[in-house]
């Protein structure tokens, strides 16, 4: 009867809380070298030292951080909407949290119990729901907050995660229609099978990223994703140099750490299902050793050894390639200042969901000429209607738009664009007097 | 869930259904309105789901599957045609609030802006 | 209990006073009729239920409780009235008649209680409703694409009116 009749046997709840457990601690343990990593990686990039006093390289600064604000003085503002001010931080933290159980970590006959955690057929379709349900802490925050500032940052955050989600979706749509699966471990399962669907290039692996399709859509889901979890330069609702501190402005000790660990779960997560469903989840390199080694049997023991460390340290290559995305996300916030409102929501509607649009048609097509002419043709197809929507694209679209106005392009003004023309009087004639 | 009867599920799409009337019959916000609508759609929902769920097992053959999705179907069909409906009808009351600064449903007798 | 909460969240969808509060437990009901919907066996529609409502619906409409909030016009409070009781009453009436009329017959005695103990094969998965929806339902599936359509330039040209 289906999963969560599994779930709820008697004999199956006490797995499910080991499930549960093994998944949420490991993702509370990485928190701490998340922030470390992130302060130190912007020290580097920043030409600064950054935080190397506590523990051996500053390891242990994350700790000491978050106990100092844990045991600030907790302050809750007069006129705050109590509730919703309470319930805010819990829908903040929580979501990341359980975004990812439906992510598997390594091979089911090495990591049984957590591969994944619960095999939902639907993983993508909860993803993109229990992210949806994210929004609600920010917006929250921000409206009960009774301040101006918290309340701009609540309503910017609902903007911006509704028209990211509906980008994120499509990406993942894309990739969904080419594996003909919503579930994470059919996902990764595909990304194993043989590149392109090329059975003479069987010794690589079909992740997602190699295709051009694919290529596309890990490019529109790494925007989305970091605009998903209000990293720079996406990172309005807590633009500090406008909104002061955005939503969570009127959030002290606790509460605020929750903010603040809420925001690197999320980036966590989204990195993990990145690497899931764009970079082969779990499986350390693209390559398929056992095939690898019928080719070329010189290689033989180092096929084997990589084999063997790829199934059995699976977790590991995850984790790394979340590492990878946090690199990703620090180097871009060290790189890029923060967009402006109407950028954001250029950049969101006109051209992220486009692309993604024109990929999912891209992949239907991709999908129906394999099945008529075979795997081959089909991606030399996909690639030349590729070419020839760049070409369009870059020929049509852009031209028409460098063409216009610069400034006339701007669809959302939220404040006025050029300054009020300042109008310089003209020098006042003298006043001819009879002084002189 | 093992041994819950159908009519609980009816039961309880009744139950939200009519708190759902009753929303729209005293409130007077127009946004809280919509909300209950919303309520109304979604105990419809659960209905048909409860239907398409437990009627099944009197149709014979092949048209068993087709019962079963047809309710399923019916949902999808409402869900999407509450998602257009909000997005127009969010739009009249931010315009109608625009217009009047007022959201009050009882002033809103006027059909011409 | 999952039915008892959802009844009680969406009496609060009534009669809580801020708007902010009863589309937060509009938000609680639409969670729990997808737990409910997970009771069904029914995955897909209820993560699409979550996705849809919780995600976009209800964050569409705090969007504009908000906006309309900024303006800090007392237009959400609202007025009390003898009346409304009485059509609260008569409300709960008539859905007493119709459960007393519906629910009754399909009582314990009935066949209907039984639960099926299989589902129909593949029932809820994924794959059966994108067949479905995509052979049998093909028309009604265009309809709704154009009904959605409309609907988005609808709503583009009621926001495009403040512009002029």
């Amino acid at each position: 009867m289906g999963w969560i009749h599994d779930v709820l046997a008697a004999k199956g709840v006490f797995a499910a809380l080991i499930r549960a457990v093994l998944w949420a601690v490991p993702i509370l343990l990485l928190l701490i070298p998340a922030i470390w990593f992130e302060r130190r990686l912007l020290a580097w990039m920043q030409d600064r030292r950054g935080p190397n006093r506590v523990g051996p390289f500053g390891l242990l600064q994350p700790i000491a951080d978050i106990t100092k604000l844990l045991f600030k003085e907790e302050v809750i503002p007069d006129g705050v909407d109590r509730f919703t001010y309470v319930l805010a931080p819990v829908l903040a933290l929580m979501p990341p949290i359980i975004l990812g159980a439906g992510i598997p970590f390594g091979a089911y006959g090495v990591y049984k119990l957590l591969t994944p955690v619960s095999d939902l057929s639907v993983g993508v379709l909860y993803v993109l729901g229990i992210s949806s349900i994210g929004v609600y802490g920010l917006v929250l925050a921000g409206y009960s907050g009774n301040n101006k500032y918290s309340l701009m940052g609540g309503l910017r955050a609902s903007a911006q995660l509704i028209s990211y989600e509906l980008a994120m979706g499509m990406s993942l749509a894309c990739i969904v229609l080419a594996t003909g699966s919503l579930n994470f471990t059919s996902i990764v399962r595909s990304q194993e099978q043989p590149l392109w669907g090329i059975s003479s290039l069987s010794w690589l692996q079909n992740w997602n990223v190699f295709t051009p399709f694919g290529f596309l859509a890990a490019i529109v889901f790494v925007v989305c994703m970091f605009a998903e979890t209000n990293r720079p330069p996406f990172d309005l609702p807590e633009a500090e140099n406008e909104l002061i501190a955005g939503y969570h402005t009127e959030y002290s000790s606790a509460k605020f750490v929750s903010f603040l660990m809420g925001e690197y779960f999320a980036m966590l997560v989204y990195g993990t299902v990145f690497a899931t469903v764009f970079l082969g989840g779990y499986n350390l390199l693209p390559f398929n050793w056992d095939t690898v080694e019928a080719h070329v049997p010189a290689l033989g023991g180092l096929c084997h050894f990589m084999a063997w460390i790829s199934n059995n340290l699976a977790p590991l290559w995850l984790i790394g390639k979340v590492a990878a995305t946090l690199f990703a996300y620090i180097w871009v916030r060290a790189t890029l200042p923060r967009l402006r409102y109407d950028q954001l929501m250029n950049l969101g509607w006109r051209t992220l969901l486009p692309l993604a649009v024109a990929d999912l048609v891209l992949v239907a097509i991709w999908v129906l000429a394999v099945s008529t002419y075979g795997a081959g043709w089909g991606m030399v197809i996909a690639v030349v209607l590729m070419l020839v929507g760049l070409v369009v694209y870059v020929n049509i679209v852009s031209v028409g738009r460098r063409k216009s106005d610069p400034l006339a392009s701007r669809s959302v003004t939220m404040v006025s664009i050029a300054p009020e023309r300042v109008v310089i009087p003209e020098p006042a004639e003298v006043q001819p007097s009879g002084a002189g | 869930m093992n041994g819950v009867p159908m009519a609980a599920y009816l039961l309880l799409g009744l139950v939200l259904f009519t708190i759902g009337v009753v929303g729209v019959v005293i409130r007077r916000s127009p946004i809280v309105i919509f909300m209950c609508i919303e309520l109304m759609l979604n105990a419809v929902n659960l209905t048909t789901l409860a239907f398409a769920r437990y009627l099944p097992q009197f149709v014979a053959g092949r048209e068993r599957g087709h019962t079963a999705v047809a309710g399923e179907m019916i949902v999808i069909f409402i869900m999407a045609v509450a998602a257009a409906e909000v997005a127009v009808g969010l739009g009249i009351i931010m315009a109608i609030f625009r217009l009047r600064d007022s959201t009050d449903i009882d002033q809103m007798n006027v059909l011409r802006g | 209990m999952v039915a008892i909460l959802s009844v009680l969240s969406a009496l609060g969808v009534v009669f809580f006073k801020n708007a902010v509060r009863s589309a937060l437990s509009l938000v609680a009901t639409f969670a729990l009729l997808s737990v409910l919907y997970l009771t069904l066996d029914a995955q897909l529609l209820a993560w699409t239920q979550l996705v849809v409502y919780a995600g976009a619906i209800m964050v569409l409409f705090l969007f504009v409780i908000m906006v309309l909030n900024l303006s800090k016009q007392p237009a959400l409070i609202e007025r009390r009235d003898p009346k409304l009781m009485l059509a609260t009453l008569l409300g709960f009436g008539f859905a007493g008649i119709i459960g007393v009329q519906v629910v009754t017959p399909l009582l314990p005695p009935s066949e209907i209680v039984k639960d099926p103990v299989l589902a129909p094969n593949g029932f809820g998965q994924p794959q059966a409703i994108g067949m479905a929806l995509f052979t049998d339902y093909g028309y009604p599936f265009e309809a709704i694409s154009v009904l959605l359509l409309v609907g988005i330039v609808g709503s583009i040209l009621l926001a495009k009116r403040r512009l002029r």
